[in-house]
């Protein structure tokens, strides 16, 4: 099993200030935007995101919440472990807001799927964007497309795309590895 | 991530503590969803669940038509009063038929002891018992830990008193099940006629003076009294029952603490409980209620897991 580095932590440093310049471009000073971070994986990048865009871009209120889309999965009993659910954290409505869902890996497009029903519960949204960190575009199960992604990924479906936090893995890193 | 480790739920005594754990883990994801602008997921939207109701129920019936209508579930409801069972047909018979219209769960209350275990045995379905006899109510139990678990913030440890007709009661015996199971230690009070002899077997002390029973408590379960149970006189008279057992609001405030007081419903006021008392804020009767809810979504999603297509 090889594993090769595709992210170092000074390359995830600058796609980050990227991304957060691009949202800023396209949502001012995030007064009607939401960002949703998908559980689990979604979460420590939407967390990244909103604190850089407080500390280093001065936005003062902004919004963020954690989805769960457990519940909402299209793959519910058709595998053989047990889908572990984990929290959902939002409060606030997100009637006629700007939505902007987070996730770190975008491959099937699924879990972005069940995350467009899920959101739904909390209201109508204005529009919904994806930001992901990394597309990996041609495995796609559904047509989905983000709209900002740190990097574009030509990984075939024998490898695994691994991201590696600071906050849970000690560095921040992305990997491909050979399955 | 955890499974059950049963088929189906039949009772409190067939589950271990990481059941417990997992149900109510899984809960409490489920209590976020019902407080939700749209109270709703779509899980189990391929699963058909049969409601069949051999007994009255107001509460249990509609918390589980609800909890399954919030998972996305198709549900058909079937009442003993309306049904071929006047006819003479069998609980077997019944309930075959009821499955060949394929539906995958069925959650039932019936009059007799163990008709869950005996049902479970012979149809291929997941059966979730909503009481059986005088024998468990595990859901209420469930509902009634995860109450105490999120006023008191655990259960371990905690001393809780269960108060009223225990020999008639299903919901009394659940309690002990699942209270054990997790760390509490539990005492009955009522009249001597009304608790069964095989109490001290299962570890439960007796107290028959009220006072001294809720100074030693931090949670009292209140039941009501079972008079459709009863083919005999238990005790001389409700006002004598309402003098020595009933609870009110002088007997809690004589206490040097206070105390959360619980009640499975249906509450017959005045007689085990005044209303003062069970509208008051040591009350969390209505929060057992939406509990049960989440509670029964947790248990109906983990079983519904284990079906495979």
């Amino acid at each position: 099993m090889s594993k090769k580095i595709l992210l170092n932590s000074k390359d995830i440093e600058i796609i980050l200030h990227r991304l957060a310049c691009q949202l800023i471009e396209n949502h001012n000073d995030f007064s009607d935007t939401v960002l949703i971070g998908l559980q689990p994986r979604g979460t420590f990048l939407a967390n990244r995101l909103s604190n850089l865009l407080t500390t280093a871009y001065n936005i003062p209120k902004l919004q963020k919440g954690l989805l769960d889309i457990t519940f909402y999965r299209d793959d519910f009993r058709r595998r053989d472990e047990p889908l572990a659910a984990t929290s959902t954290d939002i409060n606030f409505l997100i009637e006629d807001k700007k939505v902007v869902i987070i996730d770190d890996v975008l491959y099937s497009g699924r879990s972005v799927r069940a995350a467009l029903t899920a959101i739904q519960s909390y209201g109508r949204p204005k529009n919904i964007e994806l930001l992901v960190l990394i597309d990996r575009r041609f495995s796609r199960h559904l047509p989905i497309q983000p709209n900002y992604r740190g990097r574009q990924v030509d990984a075939i479906n024998e490898e695994k795309v691994l991201v590696s936090w600071k906050e849970t893995n000690g560095k921040d890193a992305v990997y491909i590895e050979q399955k | 991530m955890d499974k059950l480790s049963v088929d189906h739920l039949l009772g409190i005594k067939y589950l271990n503590a990481n059941d417990i754990d997992l149900i109510f883990k899984t809960a409490d994801h489920f209590k976020e969803v019902i407080n939700r602008p749209i109270k709703k997921v779509p899980s189990l939207r391929d699963i058909t669940i049969a409601n069949l109701f051999f007994e009255n129920s107001t509460r249990t019936k509609l918390s589980f038509e609800l909890a399954e209508k919030r998972l996305s579930a198709d549900v058909i409801n079937f009442s003993a009063g309306q049904s071929s069972v006047k006819k003479g047909e069998t609980l077997i018979d019944t309930v075959n038929n009821i499955l060949s219209m394929k539906v995958d769960i069925v959650v039932m209350r019936h009059g007799n002891v163990g008709a869950g275990v005996f049902l479970s045995k012979q149809v291929n379905a997941k059966i979730i018992n909503a009481g059986d006899g005088t024998h468990e109510h595990p859901t209420q139990a469930l509902l009634d830990s995860y109450s105490i678990r999120e006023k008191l913030g655990k259960v371990k440890g905690k001393k809780i008193l269960i108060v009223g007709d225990i020999l008639h009661s299903r919901v009394a015996l659940s309690n002990i099940f699942a209270l054990q199971l997790q760390g509490a230690t539990v005492k009955v009070c009522g009249p001597t006629t009304l608790i069964p002899k095989y109490i001290s077997s299962l570890g439960v002390e007796v107290e028959t003076n009220l006072k001294k029973a809720l100074e030693w408590c931090d949670v009292a379960n209140v039941l009501r009294v079972q008079h459709e149970r009863m083919d005999i006189k238990y005790f001389p008279s409700t006002r004598e029952y309402t003098q020595l057992f009933g609870i009110n609001k002088q007997i809690l405030d004589s206490l040097d603490k206070k105390i959360v007081i619980m009640h499975p419903g249906p509450i017959n006021r005045g007689v085990e409980i005044t209303s003062d008392v069970a509208d008051s804020n040591q009350s969390i009767i209505l929060n057992q209620v939406e509990n049960g809810v989440a509670v029964r979504m947790a248990v109906i999603y983990l079983l519904a897991q284990q079906i495979k297509r």
